[in-house]
């Protein structure tokens, strides 16, 4: 029983945690991918302007004189959304849009992508510097402890309180996209625009209008998640950067231009990352004296140095034996 | 289109005369030396994107592939490894590796047997674990005996230019192997492929101690010419010992470059480029016509490949020192995408030309932004505000940002590059046309 709470510990709640950003950056990355048919590289820093974005509030906020139990990230977080929607807007506007009225194609908004990650992480360095922040400086980060009321049980299940807000959001953000989808006339724009943008334009939609839409949300979902992860390890101008392999392996395992399958593949790669990476040897500890020598005491599937491989294998065999993602995404 | 190009040159000569006359002249023999490598790697992504039009965003993996082979090739030999079972337990492990290898092909082969479908997939799978698995039992223990009695493999003690070579072989090889797994992706998703083998490239030899050295790093890695030091044996002054041994540097460098850019130019203008060009264009119509699509593109990727593995392989032997955790995507990748897109994709010169001039721009803002950043804090201190913290970590950082701005203002005003590439019509000579098109929208070619 110890055996299975330390692996509820150490796979499936990191998994969870870490999946859910995934979910939340890839469904960014699918819309995009949707409606402008291009891979937005920037989107990782996107999320780590997000969290700076977040880390500036919540130091105004308490510059102000206000303290809370809880960290003033959490009060700070709706206005740091809005903040980086609006930059995700002008971002477009300054850089993607010239191109698109130009009728470039996506090829090369794939490359300017590359330009704004660079202006961003140029820009986060110069204002903060390379070094790494907390948003813990004056609160202290809550640990639940549950213990179970079983014999012989040590191990109490443990997580912290930014990994629930983190799974909770993510279940909110969830229900309130397929909400706005299915319901509302901008979520019916979106889709018919992402189907087909020609036809959806013909039909009377505003096809201006959904990109704005659509990259808010992006730049919203982006800086959620960002500021998520940066609650859970650090903050840091490279946070993101890290993950963006990751993220895009989750939109195109999920099938690009899809947003629940996003959701999906954000899951799968983190539960994937998680779980390749635990040490499955543990299981085996109670019967340590009655196994051969020869058995060794680590057994992970893949050595912990090597996680980011592991988003990248089920992104290649997604890609060899259902190129389209599990949910059938966008093509061209 | 010759005017121009001499007329950028010109330019560029002129911006190192007068970084010789602030920082000296052994800076810029060595910034000349790098601009140089740099401006190799700049040929090798021309070569992919300008020529086929493939996505490479993994630069930063066969650079520093190339990096590793001359370490593997010219450091001297480790004596505690090769008399040790070292050799013995890795010779394992590559035979095991290589027995995994022939059972995965056999599951692949299974389809003649002309059974099920998913007896076949299971094989496959299972063909796939059970290699896995074995290799690991070998290389494990031979990895954790390496690393505790000799620390790791170290080098085969050949001449450098052989492990330039290896350099260019092996990241060629890496090429391959990437082509092989990605480029019937869309572009969307070969970008990200790339990446992802960049990345794991990067993991692998951070972490392969026992063959790389991992983050304690190699040094000093051998040059091919006779390095300072023992240039000031020969009773020359040691400010000139620099000059003299990184100028016989810069030789050989060049040497390499001149007969790369001879090479590429010749090829390019040849039967063989005006293929390439024609599938980078439309492929639909180039496979029509009878063009082999696939082959062409692997043929691009892989001799792009070599051109890094051998520019990343200048860089380390020329640094003296290789460091794994020293390779960004930042420096490596994007910074490469860079030079390109501002010099002109499809056009060598204007690869190279991008090349040295992105690099010097890129090493040279690193004392204008201190100095001005300096500058802005005596301002805000005489204004009566606090100076600014750590200047010298930020104003390091200011130079990503504009690099950010250029490839952007490049692909919005200039979506061909300084020098673009020449697009020749039946109608000779009509050079002028390749700049007269680049005024409409981005039709034609390249794609950006």
């Amino acid at each position: 029983m110890n055996e299975a709470i330390f692996f509820f510990n150490n796979a499936i709640v990191s998994g969870l945690v870490i999946g859910s950003v995934y979910a939340l950056g890839a469904i960014g990355v699918s819309l995009i991918f949707g409606i402008l048919r291009f891979a937005h590289f920037a989107h990782g820093d996107m999320m780590t302007m997000g969290a700076f974005a977040t880390f500036i509030v919540s130091l105004l906020i308490s510059g102000l004189g206000l303290s809370t139990s809880v960290p003033i990230a959490y009060f700070a977080l709706p206005i740091a959304v809005a903040l980086t929607a609006a930059a995700a807007l002008s971002f477009d506007k300054m850089f993607y849009a010239p191109l698109r009225n130009r009728g470039a194609k996506p090829v090369t908004l794939l490359v300017a992508s590359i330009g704004v990650t660079m202006i961003i992480q140029g820009l986060i360095r110069l204002f903060f510097g390379t070094g790494s922040h907390t948003f813990y400086e004056e609160t202290s980060k809550t640990i639940f402890q549950i213990r179970l009321p079983i014999e012989g049980v040590r191990r109490a299940i443990t997580f912290t309180e930014p990994q629930v807000v983190i799974v909770v959001l993510t279940i909110l953000v969830v229900v309130a996209l397929r909400l706005f989808l299915t319901r509302s006339r901008f979520g019916k724009a979106m889709r018919a625009a992402s189907d087909n943008s020609d036809l959806a334009e013909a039909s009377g939609i505003n096809i201006k209008q959904v990109v704005r839409i659509t990259w808010m949300i992006a730049g919203g979902l982006a800086c959620l998640a960002g500021t998520m992860l940066a609650l859970d390890v650090t903050l840091k101008p490279d946070l993101a950067f890290n993950i963006v392999l990751p993220i895009f392996a989750a939109a195109i395992v999920g099938g690009l231009g899809h947003p629940y399958g996003a959701i999906i593949g954000g899951y799968l790669i983190g539960f994937a990352e998680s779980l390749a990476v635990f040490n499955w040897g543990i299981f085996l500890r109670p019967y340590r004296d009655q196994l051969p020598d020869w058995v060794p005491a680590n057994i992970s599937i893949v050595p912990t140095e090597y996680k980011l491989t592991v988003a990248f294998v089920i992104l290649i065999v997604a890609l060899l034996v259902r190129p389209t993602g599990i949910l059938r995404g966008s093509t061209t | 289109m010759i005017r121009r190009s001499i007329f950028f040159y010109s330019v560029f000569f002129v911006i190192v005369l007068f970084v010789m006359l602030f920082m000296g002249t052994p800076f810029t023999v060595r910034l000349l030396v790098e601009a140089a490598a740099f401006a190799l790697i700049a040929l090798g992504l021309n070569v992919q994107w300008g020529y086929g039009g493939l996505f490479n965003f993994g630069v930063l993996g066969f650079v520093m592939v190339g990096g590793f082979a001359v370490t593997a090739m010219a450091m001297p030999t480790n004596p505690d490894f090769w008399q040790s079972d070292g050799p013995w337990m890795l010779g394992r492990a590559i035979l095991t590796a290589g027995a995994g290898a022939l059972l995965i092909i056999g599951a692949y082969r299974l389809n003649r047997l002309g059974w099920p479908a998913f007896i076949r997939r299971t094989a496959q799978v299972l063909a796939w674990i059970i290699a896995y698995v074995a290799f690991r039992t070998q290389i494990d223990p031979a990895v954790v005996y390496i690393e505790r009695e000799a620390g790791w493999v170290g080098g085969l003690d050949l001449p450098v230019w052989i492990g330039w070579a290896f350099g260019g072989l092996l990241a060629s090889g890496l090429g391959l192997l990437v082509a092989k797994v990605c480029l019937g992706l869309r572009q969307d998703y070969l970008a990200i492929a790339t990446i992802g083998i960049a990345e794991i490239v990067r993991a692998l030899i951070k972490n392969m101690e026992w063959l790389t050295r991992g983050t304690l790093t190699v040094s000093p890695v051998p040059w091919p010419v006779p390095t300072p030091q023992l240039v000031q044996e020969w009773d020359v002054s040691i400010p000139d010992s620099f000059i003299v041994a990184r100028g016989l540097y810069l030789l050989l460098v060049l040497l390499v470059l001149i007969a790369a850019i001879l090479v590429m130019q010749r090829a390019y203008r040849g039967p063989w480029g005006r293929m390439m060009r024609a599938i980078r264009d439309n492929y639909v119509a180039a496979e029509a016509i009878g063009k082999d699509v696939g082959a062409r593109q692997l043929q691009l990727f892989v001799l792009g490949s070599a051109f890094i593995g051998i520019g990343g392989a200048i860089l380390t032997s020329f640094a003296q020192i290789f460091d794994p955790s020293a390779y960004q995507p930042i420096n490596h990748t994007f910074l490469i995408w860079v030079m390109v897109i501002v010099g002109g994709a499809g056009n060598n010169l204007g690869a190279v030309l991008g090349g040295g001039l992105i690099y010097v721009i890129w090493v040279v803002s690193e004392p204008i932004g201190q100095s001005l950043f300096t500058g802005l804090s005596e301002l805000a201190v005489q204004i009566g505000w606090a100076p600014i913290p750590d200047i010298n970590s930020r104003s390091v950082q200011m130079r990503v940002l504009v690099m950010g701005f250029v490839i952007v203002l490049a692909l919005r005003f200039a979506p061909r590059g300084l020098l673009p590439e020449l697009l020749q019509t039946r109608m000779e000579p009509s050079p002028e046309r390749g700049i007269d098109r680049e005024e409409g929208n981005d039709r034609g070619s390249p794609r950006i």
